[in-house]
């Protein structure tokens, strides 16, 4: 049996160069053993004979994975990472296979780790302390696995302008504020007994306890034992626990009071009425957002966030219909504001019109969608929605008087002809509708946005501005 | 006797804090306090600094700058009818406690919230007077979560963005018919246009490729929402449905579900029963299998009956029992969408497989110890060196995979 003895208990370059040794000298897993501590024959009880030798190539992985397992407490973490390395020699993607026995027994160690690692991020408590420097933080913890000088750099940088230790049995860590330095392991009594602010800690922690949602096991896994003597808050634990049931049998029972005299006045206040327009004929066009928003007339307002009425002057020669709001124009609240507004924008600067003289609206005023994660798609209304919006439009239609209304898309042509259209065959020459109003069908821009390749997406867009050209004639 | 008060003070703020489900400190942009003139880290991974016996995680100083409100909530503590016993911070106190907790590493950071006084934007401008003070004043880098009142004024909630690393504003009930009811002056289409202001403001904040400077920042944390799970009649249906569009319209990071709890000096109004935990938990997974399994809400609905859950088995296993036709899959050649779908495969065991089996054939100690449950995955699965036979067919297996008796929470002491 060789025996490699390393200088401290994570002595990771110590037993490196101890294995890069044995595996030089052919010496199998099952005949080798690392242990901490000197003894009289210096490093090997049984010397090598080719001590060092060419240095062994592993993956970065294997080191990493290697640098964690060693600052676990089992005996034997370092006898596990040599017979992992003398396994990689013959199968070189060793550490690819988690479901290995050795593998996963790393990886488990590992990851104890690293939860010993957070845990003292988590658990460390401070207690102030005077000092002629003024005030300094100081620390008594029992970290699970030898973590100290792993997480002490996170402290660092929490903590960078206070002057704080961490005192644990394996190692001190000391920031004054500049530098960080390791003394030996401490003992509790190093530590102060007290801080001003525990009581404080503890009231908190007890009054955001919910007795009549106990889960005590729930959080012993997550709080262990094991942490519960160095946390402040940990004393409250039993009682709490104990008095849980009878606390929250008390509320149930106990009857509901009488209110006091102001605040049953303060309830006494009408409640928010959910829209004082709707159903009644709007007079004035700045009726129209606020009635919106009380609107049932069909579910869309369900999942919407707004009603998004028209937007424009209170009487136009023009009103473009769109289908109904976007995404965007669902959040914002306003018509033809997304990528489809951006591009009719152009569309109308190319044809001559300036947006704002015209009524911008839309044949349906709520967003139907169908959520994807975290994305919405747009979803057509169906005929019982645009007829149920129709109450909307036609009053837009009467308050705005336009002369011209330009329909874009198979929704909005649907909506201003009050019947199922055939777009194509119908749009580019003008519609009497009656009382002086003419229709104009065009395409809706988000069909140019969809159209693929570039020429046929010129000529979509050509055709879209023909429209608004000819509507803007047509207004005179 | 002023110190006396404080404590006081803080025992009513934080009682009345604690049927806010949320206690995330993770997900913000990273930074530390080196080179600054005071304390304060977020490194991306939230972190818990004490569990209380309820199971909950205390990650932030979760607190209230008062509980006097001039709402009326039905389900809530500190609804103005109801007679518990009122406080009110000071800023400074908050940011006090605030800073004094963090140095002795109890917490991560501030979570704020508060009753309605005299006003939205009256309120709302303490709350980030708070903020502001801790980041300006202290130099504190460490995690700040702000509630929004959903009719603050638009310059404010810049401010509250500018400050905070999360903003959250409470959707409160899966039904729109319920909050007229059961929270009459609440308004859902204020509360929803909040949530898309956020987000519009989210999506602002986000440097575009052409950006010489990055624009301001807002929320990196992004922003959540809470649901009361219980207090209205909402079947898990509603409640998955509001879920989804609320994920898909406000790009939330979270939707936390609470389960109606009793209150002390409680509303006639309510019946006070035990909190549907078992309810509140299998939502969660529903939750998480919409969000990164691939399951559409109707799936997991259609899992349970009439609209509801099953409470005895998870959702995915209630689904896969009802799917069998769907199994066996073959650990070996599966892609990852189908083997996210089998019950006991969680996302990291399926990742650890998928790479493992690039080396090796998989037999059933691999799966094994790659994934915690192996009697619940058997049924499901093919590897190299199991097939389950008649048993994914079997009838027995519902009620083999069915818990006896749903295991109580055992007190400790």
């Amino acid at each position: 049996m060789k025996t490699v003895r390393l200088a401290h208990e994570t002595d990771f370059a110590g037993w490196r160069d101890g294995a890069r040794a044995l595996v030089n000298a052919g010496v199998l897993p099952g005949e080798a053993r690392f242990g901490v501590g000197c003894n009289d024959n210096g490093l090997f009880d049984e010397p090598l004979s080719a001590v060092g030798g060419p240095a062994i190539v592993v993956p970065r992985r294997f080191l990493e994975l290697a640098q964690e397992v060693v600052l676990h407490r089992t005996a034997d973490r370092f006898d596990l990472l040599y017979r992992l390395l003398w396994r990689m020699r013959e199968r070189p993607d060793l550490l690819h296979v988690d479901s290995d026995a050795d593998v996963a027994d790393a990886l488990e160690r590992a990851r104890n780790v690293s939860r010993a690692s957070h845990k003292m991020k988590a658990f460390v408590r401070f207690r102030e302390v005077e000092d002629d420097a003024g005030e300094a933080y100081v620390s008594w913890f029992e970290p699970a696995h030898r973590v100290v000088e792993k997480t002490a750099p996170f402290f660092v940088r929490r903590f960078t302008t206070m002057r704080w230790s961490i005192l644990t049995p394996d190692l001190s860590a000391i920031w004054d504020g500049e530098r960080l330095v390791y003394a030996p392991g401490a003992s509790r009594q190093d530590a102060p007994g007290d801080d001003r602010l525990e009581d404080f800690w503890r009231a908190y922690y007890a009054s955001i306890f919910n007795p009549a949602r106990l889960k005590a096991r729930t959080m012993q896994g997550e709080m262990p034992k094991r942490y519960w003597r160095n946390l402040p808050e940990a004393v409250l634990i039993p009682s709490l626990i104990a008095q849980a049931g009878r606390r929250t049998e008390d509320m149930r029972a106990s009857p509901a009071s009488e209110s006091r005299k102001q605040t049953a006045r303060a309830v006494a206040r009408p409640a928010r009425a959910s829209s004082p327009h709707e159903g009644k004929v709007l007079d004035d066009l700045a009726e129209l957002r606020p009635a919106l928003q009380g609107c049932r007339r069909c579910d869309l307002w369900r999942h919407a966030t707004q009603g998004v009425a028209g937007e424009g002057p209170r009487r136009a020669d023009l009103m473009l219909v769109g289908e109904q709001p976007g995404d965007q124009e669902d959040l914002a609240g306003q018509p033809f504001v997304g990528p489809a507004g951006k591009l009719l924008d152009r569309a109308l600067q190319a044809a001559g019109v300036d947006r704002e003289n015209a009524y911008v609206t839309n044949a349906v005023k709520h967003f139907k969608f169908e959520p994807r994660g975290k994305r919405r798609l747009h979803q057509s209304p169906d005929a019982g929605e645009i007829g149920a919006c129709r109450w909307w439009y036609e009053q837009e239609l009467a308050l705005v008087k336009p002369k011209v209304v330009v329909a874009l898309g198979a929704t909005a042509a649907r909506q201003v002809l009050g019947r199922p259209v055939s777009l194509m065959k119908e749009r580019g020459s003008p519609i009497d509708l009656g009382g002086g109003v003419t229709a104009l069908l065009s395409i809706h821009p988000s069909f140019a946005l969809r159209t693929p390749g570039e020429a046929e997406k010129a000529r979509v867009v050509a055709l879209l501005e023909g429209d608004l050209r000819m509507a803007a004639k047509l207004v005179g | 006797m002023a110190v006396l008060e404080l404590k006081r003070k803080l025992q009513i703020l934080s009682d009345a804090a604690k049927y806010d489900a949320s206690c995330a400190s993770s997900g913000s942009n990273k930074r530390n306090s080196m080179g600054g003139r005071g304390v304060g880290s977020t490194e991306g991974m939230g972190i818990c600094h004490a569990y209380t016996p309820d199971g909950r995680c205390v990650s932030l100083l979760k607190i209230l700058l008062t509980n006097f409100c001039i709402f009326d909530c039905v389900y809530c503590v500190n609804r103005v009818s109801s007679n518990v016993p009122r406080a009110r911070f000071s800023v400074d106190e908050v940011v006090q406690l605030t800073i004094g907790f963090y140095k002795r590493n109890y917490i991560e950071g501030l979570f704020l919230s508060s009753g309605i006084i005299r006003d939205s934007d009256y309120t709302m401008e303490e709350m980030v007077e708070v903020a502001r003070r801790l980041r300006r004043d202290h130099d504190f880098r460490g995690y700040i979560h702000l509630k929004l009142i959903p009719e603050a004024s638009p310059r404010l909630v810049e401010l509250a963005g500018l400050y905070a690393d999360r903003l959250s504003v409470n959707i409160e009930l899966p039904k729109d018919e319920s909050i007229a009811t059961l929270a009459p002056e609440k308004d859902v289409g204020v509360i929803k246009k909040a949530m898309g202001e956020v987000r519009l403001r989210l999506q602002a904040a986000r440097p575009g490729k052409k950006d010489r400077t990055p624009p301001p920042r807002f929320a990196p944390a992004g922003q959540s929402t809470q649901m009361i799970v219980g207090a209205d009649g909402a079947r898990d249906a509603d409640i998955l449905d509001r879920s989804a569009a609320l994920y898909g319209s406000y790009q939330l990071r979270r939707v936390y579900y609470s389960a109606f709890s009793p209150i002390p000096d409680s509303s006639r109004r309510l019946p006070l029963v035990k909190p549907p935990l078992a309810r509140e938990h299998r939502l969660y997974q529903a939750d998480w299998l919409m969000r990164f399994y691939g399951f559409e809400r109707q799936e997991i609905v259609a899992g349970g009956e009439g609209g509801m859950l099953d409470l005895d088995i998870d959702p995915k296993l209630a689904w896969a029992l009802k799917h069998r036709e769907d199994f066996p899959v073959d650990v070996n050649t599966a892609d990852r969408e189908r083997l996210l779908r089998v019950p006991g495969f969680g996302v990291k065991s399926v990742d650890r497989m998928i790479r493992v089996r690039r080396h090796q054939r998989l037999r059933l100690d691999d799966v094994q110890r790659l994934c915690r449950n192996l009697e619940k995955v058997r049924p499901f699965i093919v590897a190299a060196d199991w097939t389950p036979g008649s048993l994914t067919d079997s009838t027995a297996l519902a009620n083999r995979l069915r818990p006896a008796v749903e295991p109580e929470q055992l007190a400790l002491f």
